[in-house]
């Protein structure tokens, strides 16, 4: 890998600007595969494994597989392997690995950001790592001095003698090369920790606030054209035919090729490429015409049959002696993922290799993909992940489009391409999170206590026809897709989970915290219904059915007691609580809400306590909890992909409305201190915000909210 | 040719005057710290400061801003800027980045004519940058701090 190709783009920048004496066209280099700034190429340089770069300089640069987009990974990585290599902070730099087998996720067997898994599943991994590099130090330390390795230890980027002797990890470059690293290092006892578990300042701080860092859409390389696609506007839609002559009569315009996704205009910028394809005219063969308040319709008469079982306790269908039952219906609509850099991808295909420059979650699949348009061997593919500017899942897809469209107009033109998504195309693009439909069907006993849980799904499936089918289908069922309704941590003697594949007319996918995103919804509102309807205390009924959830339970308990649970409030405003496990964590929300007169929704503050096992950075962890929250209250109060006619009905921000600052609560957040089993952060946050918010309006209005999102006047019903 | 003046320095740029501002700085000038989030209007990611405004690059179209003092996120450099990079540092606010460009460009306008801003103030200068992140906590907490950084 070639880490010293790097220009200084401000440096090139000033120059190219003296130079042309004012009009700059000239092109930089970004950085090969590059998220940060870095320091200046040092001399020399040990790569004691795939992980780090000791420089002569003392600076140490750090590969990172994970993607950052926003979850602070960057950051969380280095700690892990910096705190075992007893580094120096102040000398860490990270950029993002390359595409290649030795960054897998050790979990999925490819490299790919997802899952809120990337901490728990490096926690061993990255750790080793920088132990190993440390052991290597201090026997290239006890070479140089020409003492035993055992009177030497590490701290701070330096070895340390008994003797008093004490030379830099810089220093030591050469004297490391050709020690074999060891295979079986020591960890430290967590206590001996100096950067894991405390809030360490992000790496990536200064870059994203001096306009510096480099995202997909800012990547530009020599010879680049920027290309635009005309998509059918129709999900399975086909061109029949095209004609590019307005299209190319626009200035600036090039070329306009079909691919398999649509027809690329191609031209010497975004704004020519926008105007170009405006004056494209493209005839479509369309697919299915999609309608939205059919396939309501359909979902709810689906929800009303039974299902393929996904789990099966006792017999929700023999239950006698119910003193009372609730039968009831939530529903949730497509999202999209709205992540605020546009979808994007630069590809130079040429015949001896293909550059690609991407803010990507899969880079494994990317390389596939590519490789199969192209004819080359994956090897031949790199890879450069850029900073991504948000993802929610958006980027981690199964079929790799993004970068497909790219190297299909690379290769069609024979130059390389920037091919560049509008808002509208993002937000009209698909891969949505499923719309669901949930039927709950609950009945007490005398005491109170459930006696019966059926909750029924009716959503598509990502996971049917890709490589994942295997993995995520039992006895029929998608289990992402009921994910969250089959883990219910409360007591119910009869339980049945079922689920109803549905329509297939859009693509879906993942979406920050993906199933649970409506599973928890419906289960933790119905639960709060059943908790109304036995006269009991929301919080004391979900607390007295946990019995077997000893970590769930604790996280509601401290949610309830930070949060004043049972004390009064100010005349309006009301609490509601969820609780909700996922990606391995646990997670419980108490929301403080208020209606306004206009029957428009105020969430004052949200209260959070979080268990995920051992942490990283609790400051990262905080900060996924806060954004979390909003982004769940997006989906609460505004998220919709709707369809008319086939179409799309939403556009852009006007009317695909994200939470902005006037509206957000303040978010306090509470980490367990623990040493059980390590979760993820990125996701679980959201699935309990919207049953908490909904909990907190019955109190106020007592209306249930069952569909999402919320009506804009909560007073009413739906 | 339109002529143009970007952090202090001037620049011809072949492009025609109804292109937006926006991509004159990100293609032409190489100024890809203003990022591009709705190209209507609706995110704020793209604000730059014109003539010491707020305005949104993405439909400031290359007539209006011909001629006009433009300063976008490289070039803001002043007191206000350094107390806001230094807050939003302190208070960890960037996740994934993109929207930050804009939330600063747009909080240095505010600190300029509100140097002590009360919430209600944030909400109302601040209301008009989506950060789908959800770091507006932290913006709120990272403006308070900068404001209070001022020497009186
Ligand atoms: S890109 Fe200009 S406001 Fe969104
Ligand atoms: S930090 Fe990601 S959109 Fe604001």
């Amino acid at each position: 890998m070639n880490d010293n190709t790097t220009v200084n783009r401000r440096k090139f920048l000033q120059t190219g600007a003296l130079a042309g004496g004012g009009l700059l066209l000239s092109f930089y280099m970004p950085a090969l595969g590059k998220g940060l700034k870095r320091v200046p190429p040092a001399p020399a340089t040990c790569a004691p494994n795939a992980f780090i770069r000791i420089n002569a300089d003392n600076s140490i640069k750090i590969l990172c597989g994970h993607s950052e987009m926003g979850q602070g990974t960057y950051t969380a990585m280095s700690q892990l392997i910096a705190d075992e290599m007893d580094a120096d902070w102040s000398k860490i730099v990270v950029e993002a690995a390359p595409a290649h087998q030795d960054y897998f996720n050790p979990g999925f067997g490819m490299q790919l950001t997802g899952g809120s898994a990337s901490a728990y599943s490096e926690w061993e991994r990255l750790r080793k790592v920088g132990a190993s590099a440390r052991a290597i130090m201090i026997e290239a330390a006890a070479k140089k001095w020409n003492v035993p390795a055992a009177g030497c230890t590490a701290k701070d980027g330096f070895v340390l003698h008994s003797s008093g002797k004490k030379i830099s990890y810089g220093d030591l470059v050469e004297a490391a090369q050709g020690i074999t690293p060891p295979t079986d290092v020591k960890l430290k006892d967590p206590k001996d920790f100096k950067y894991i578990g405390k809030p360490v300042k992000r790496l990536d701080t200064k870059e994203k606030t001096n306009g510096e860092g480099i995202f997909g859409m800012d990547v530009k390389i020599p010879g680049m054209l920027v290309a635009v696609i005309q998509r059918p506007p129709v999900f399975g839609g086909k061109v029949k035919s095209f004609n590019a002559d307005k299209a190319k009569a626009v200035p600036g315009v090039q070329q306009v090729v079909q691919i398999d996704r649509g027809v690329a205009v191609v031209a010497t910028g975004y704004w020519a490429a926008k105007q170009g394809r405006e004056a494209l005219e493209v005839e479509w063969e369309d697919g299915p015409l999609l309608d939205s308040v059919e396939q309501r319709k359909l979902y709810k008469e689906m929800a009303n049959k039974p299902g393929s079982v996904a789990l099966k306790e006792g017999d929700v269908s023999a239950v006698t002696g119910a003193a009372k039952a609730l039968d009831v219906e939530y529903e949730t609509p497509y999202l999209n993922h709205a992540q605020m850099e546009p979808l994007n991808c630069v590809a130079d295909v040429r015949a001896d290799g293909c550059d690609i420059y991407i803010g990507t979650q899969a880079q494994t699949i990317d390389q596939m993909v590519a490789a199969g348009i192209t004819g080359l061997k994956p090897e031949q593919v790199k890879i450069h992940t850029m900073l991504l500017g948000g993802a929610f899942g958006r980027r981690a897809i199964m079929d790799g489009h993004i970068a497909a469209e790219a190297v299909q107009v690379s290769k069609a033109i024979a130059k390389p391409v920037k091919v560049m998504w509008s808002r509208e195309d993002d937000v009209r693009g698909g891969y949505y999170r499923q719309f669901s439909h949930h039927k709950m069907i609950g009945s007490l006993g005398a005491d109170g206590k459930p006696l019966s849980w059926l909750h029924r799904v009716v959503c598509q499936s990502f996971m049917i026809g890709t490589p994942m089918e295997q993995m995520a289908v039992k006895n029929g069922v998608d289990m992402i897709a009921v994910e969250g309704a089959t883990e219910l941590p409360y007591e119910v003697p009869n339980l049945q989970i079922e689920w109803h594949r549905g329509t297939e007319a859009v693509p879906t996918l993942w979406m920050r915290s993906v199933g649970h995103s409506y599973t928890a919804f419906a289960k933790e509102c119905f639960i709060d219904e059943l908790a109304f309807a036995a006269g009991k205390d929301p919080y004391q009924y979900r607390r007295s059915l946990m019995d077997k959830h000893p970590r769930l339970r604790n996280v509601l308990d401290v949610a309830a007691k930070k949060a004043g649970w049972g004390t009064a409030l100010p005349a309006g405003r009301a609490r509601g609580i969820a609780v909700h496990e996922s990606f391995k964590s646990f997670i419980a929300q108490v929301a403080e809400v208020s209606v306004t007169a206009t029957g428009k929704i105020k969430v004052h503050k949200v209260v959070c306590a979080i268990d995920c096992g051992p942490t990283i950075n609790p400051d990262t962890i905080k900060a996924q909890m806060e954004g979390s929250v909003v982004f769940a209250l997006t989906s609460a109060f505004y998220g919709d992909i709707s369809f008319e006619n086939g179409r799309v009905k939403q556009r852009n921000f006007h009317d695909y409305k994200i939470m902005r600052i006037n509206e957000a609560p303040v978010v306090e957040t509470h980490i367990i201190e623990s040493t059980d089993t390590m979760g993820g952060v990125g996701e679980p946050g959201v699935p309990p915000t919207a049953p908490a918010v909904a909990n907190a309006v019955f109190v106020l209005t007592k209306n249930r909210l069952r569909k999402m999102p919320f009506p804009a006047d909560v007073r009413k019903t739906t | 040719m339109i002529s143009l003046k970007v952090n202090g320095k001037n620049y011809e740029v072949d492009a025609s005057p109804d292109m937006p501002l926006l991509w004159a700085l990100r293609e032409n000038l190489e100024l890809t710290g203003t990022k591009f989030g709705c190209g209507m209007a609706q995110c704020g990611a793209c604000t730059v400061h014109m003539d010491g405004n707020a305005v949104r690059s993405c439909v400031t179209p290359l007539s209006r801003a011909a001629g006009k003092n433009i300063i976008t996120i490289e070039g803001l450099n002043d007191d206000i800027a350094q107390r806001l990079r230094d807050a939003w540092t302190a208070e960890e606010v960037p996740q994934c980045g993109y929207c930050q460009s804009g939330q600063i460009m747009a909080a240095a306008v505010l600190l300029r004519e509100k140097p002590h801003p009360t919430d209600e103030d944030i909400d109302y200068g601040m209301a008009g940058n989506i950060c789908r992140c959800g770091t507006y906590q932290r913006i709120r907490k990272a403006i308070h701090r900068a404001a209070k950084a001022s020497t009186p």
